[in-house]
């Protein structure tokens, strides 16, 4: 099964910032949060194409986003930070800082079409 | 009918650590019609700040004000564990009641910036940090380092009022006059309009800062300068060391991308170590890019009432102070609250989600101005007036300065201080405090 592994980084985007101040129900801010920017090197090797939906997965939990490609660095994914993102993350996994792993949870990713 | 037209400006906008106080609001009978000068967040937040708001309800079911605040005294003072949570986006007079509330409760106290920029509290809290403002940055700044965060779009104005473009005393010539150095891990907006972009492996702050520390004290490292460190030749650091020695004024806005990646504390404590040192060579100082429009005021506020910035437990009677166990996640990670006041934030959204599931399961009383995902879920929802747009009060900008929030327009809501008073004094009266 094609599918890739890395690091999921949450960040902001201006886009998704403007729209969550128009309402975090809003199409076009779910939209932002649910768009994930991965290398195309990674997206080819994962066999995924630009606009396709694809699972991400971590020990946390699963969601399904839109992937887009874009000049970030191979196996590091970057997903808008809010509630798609937070179901990939864990409050228990703090180190005990009170901080989660928002820079660098551990996940895999595969078109989702291959999901079973 | 004439409609009534009322311009407001040197309106502050709320929404980031910047508090851009420079905003022009046109009022058109009590509702804003036309914002300008803000950014795109700014303008959005402001044009929608009177639309979607919610009802007061207990359990989904519309009720009274009064009602609602029974309801929350009444789950509050019959909580073993309360946790008292938010502060981020109101006003210090708000945060004030909500501390007093948290001691009277024996409760937790704990705001956003404890899995934000907590971690920089923790390292000042060790080392100290070399500080400025943000004005000071605008008059003398020759070198601007943005470490782990991109200001173009998170705090859109920032470059343009404070750090890049802005024309200064020492500075008229404004942008060509200061050299700017964007540290990241990847390209983004502030990396491209930077002078100079290095691009670092993720999780290895601790180390460049570690490895700017020998460089800009000259002592030896024991590498060559082809070795890489954190994906980038020492040559190129040495390059870096030697701008920052070179400088006359020179400052590094750090943000999560520091704070939040591997080492979090240790990262800021080092940072600052470095910026102190650098001190012994040229003036140089660094600033926490804060998020939320007043959480450099929460953390203020629960340091003048508690001594600690967050993370604050009273169940003793007086204040312990411990980040990891008295954290807002670890706390609900763990699922130690039996009930939660929760103000100018949304869990339900920023939360991890095995965390903020805690909250479906317990009583949640919650002030927001607007509906969101904390809304659906809430036990006791009590709608308020906006901080900045329908109440004012006092908000504390990223650099620490505190400014004056206007009230532009009527709401039939009170504000967040107005209802947490109310709440406060019923409380009171309950316990007989």
């Amino acid at each position: 099964m094609a599918g890739i592994s890395g690091l999921l980084v949450t960040v902001r985007t201006g886009k998704q910032g403007a729209e969550m101040m128009r309402g975090k129900m809003n199409p076009e801010y779910l939209d932002e949060i649910s768009t994930l920017r991965i290398n195309p090197d990674d997206m080819a090797e994962a066999q995924m194409l630009p606009g396709q939906k694809v699972k991400v997965s971590s020990s946390f939990g699963e969601v399904t986003v839109t992937c887009i490609a874009s000049d970030v660095p191979r196996k590091l994914f970057f997903l808008p930070v809010g509630p798609v993102a937070n179901r990939l993350v864990s409050g228990s996994d703090t180190d005990g800082t009170g901080v989660p792993a928002w820079k660098g949870e551990q996940v895999t990713i595969e078109p989702a079409d291959q999901v079973q | 009918m004439d409609q009534e037209l009322k311009v407001h400006s040197d309106v502050i906008c709320t929404f980031c650590g910047c508090l851009c106080d420079d905003i022009e609001v046109e009022v058109v009978d009590n509702r804003i019609s036309k914002v300008k000068k803000a950014c795109m967040i700014g303008r959005n937040k402001l044009m929608h700040a009177q639309s979607n708001n919610p009802d007061i309800t207990i359990a989904g079911k519309p009720t009274s004000l009064d009602a609602a605040i029974n309801e929350a005294v009444n789950i509050l003072t019959n909580a073993r564990f309360p946790l008292v949570y938010g502060l981020s986006s109101t006003t210090t007079e708000a945060q004030r009641e909500m501390v007093e509330i948290a001691e009277i409760l024996n409760a937790t106290i704990d705001n956003p910036s404890s899995y934000c920029h907590g971690p920089g509290l923790m390292a000042r809290q060790q080392v100290g940090l070399s500080s400025c403002t943000l004005g000071e940055v605008k008059n003398r700044a020759d070198l601007v380092i943005f470490w782990g965060c991109n200001p173009l779009e998170s705090h859109v104005r920032h470059l343009t009022r404070y750090s890049v473009s802005a024309k200064g005393m020492f500075h008229p010539e404004g942008r060509k006059s200061r050299k700017i150095v964007s540290i990241d891990i990847r390209p983004t907006p502030t990396t491209k309009s930077s002078d100079w972009f290095i691009q670092v492996t993720p999780g290895n702050t601790f180390e460049i800062a570690t490895l700017l520390r020998a460089l800009v004290a000259n002592n030896p490292i024991g590498k060559g300068d082809d070795a890489l460190i954190a994906g980038v030749a020492v040559s190129k650091w040495r390059e870096l060391a030697e701008m920052i020695r070179g400088c006359k004024y020179g400052v590094i806005f750090f943000g999560l991308g520091v704070t939040q990646c591997r080492g979090r504390d240790i990262n800021v404590e080092q940072l600052a170590v470095l910026v102190s040192e650098i001190n012994n060579h040229t003036r140089f100082y660094a600033m926490a890019m804060r998020g939320h429009g007043n959480v450099a005021g929460g953390n203020q506020v629960m340091t003048w009432q508690t001594g600690f910035p967050l993370a604050v437990n009273f169940s003793r009677g007086y204040p312990r102070y411990n980040p990891g166990e008295f954290s807002v996640i670890g706390l609900l990670a763990r699922k130690e609250v039996d009930a939660a006041l929760i103000v100018a934030t949304d869990p339900g959204a920023h939360l991890p989600a095995d965390t903020g599931d805690h909250l479906k399961n317990i009583p949640v009383i919650y002030l927001e101005p607007h509906n969101n995902p904390t809304t659906e879920w809430a036990t006791v929802v009590i709608p308020v007036a906006q901080a900045g747009v329908a109440a004012s009060g006092t908000y504390y900008r990223m650099d620490n300065v505190p400014l004056r929030v206007k009230k532009i327009v009527d709401s039939d809501h009170l504000s967040d201080e107005e209802v947490l008073k109310r709440i406060k004094e019923r409380i009171t009266h309950a316990q007989n405090y």
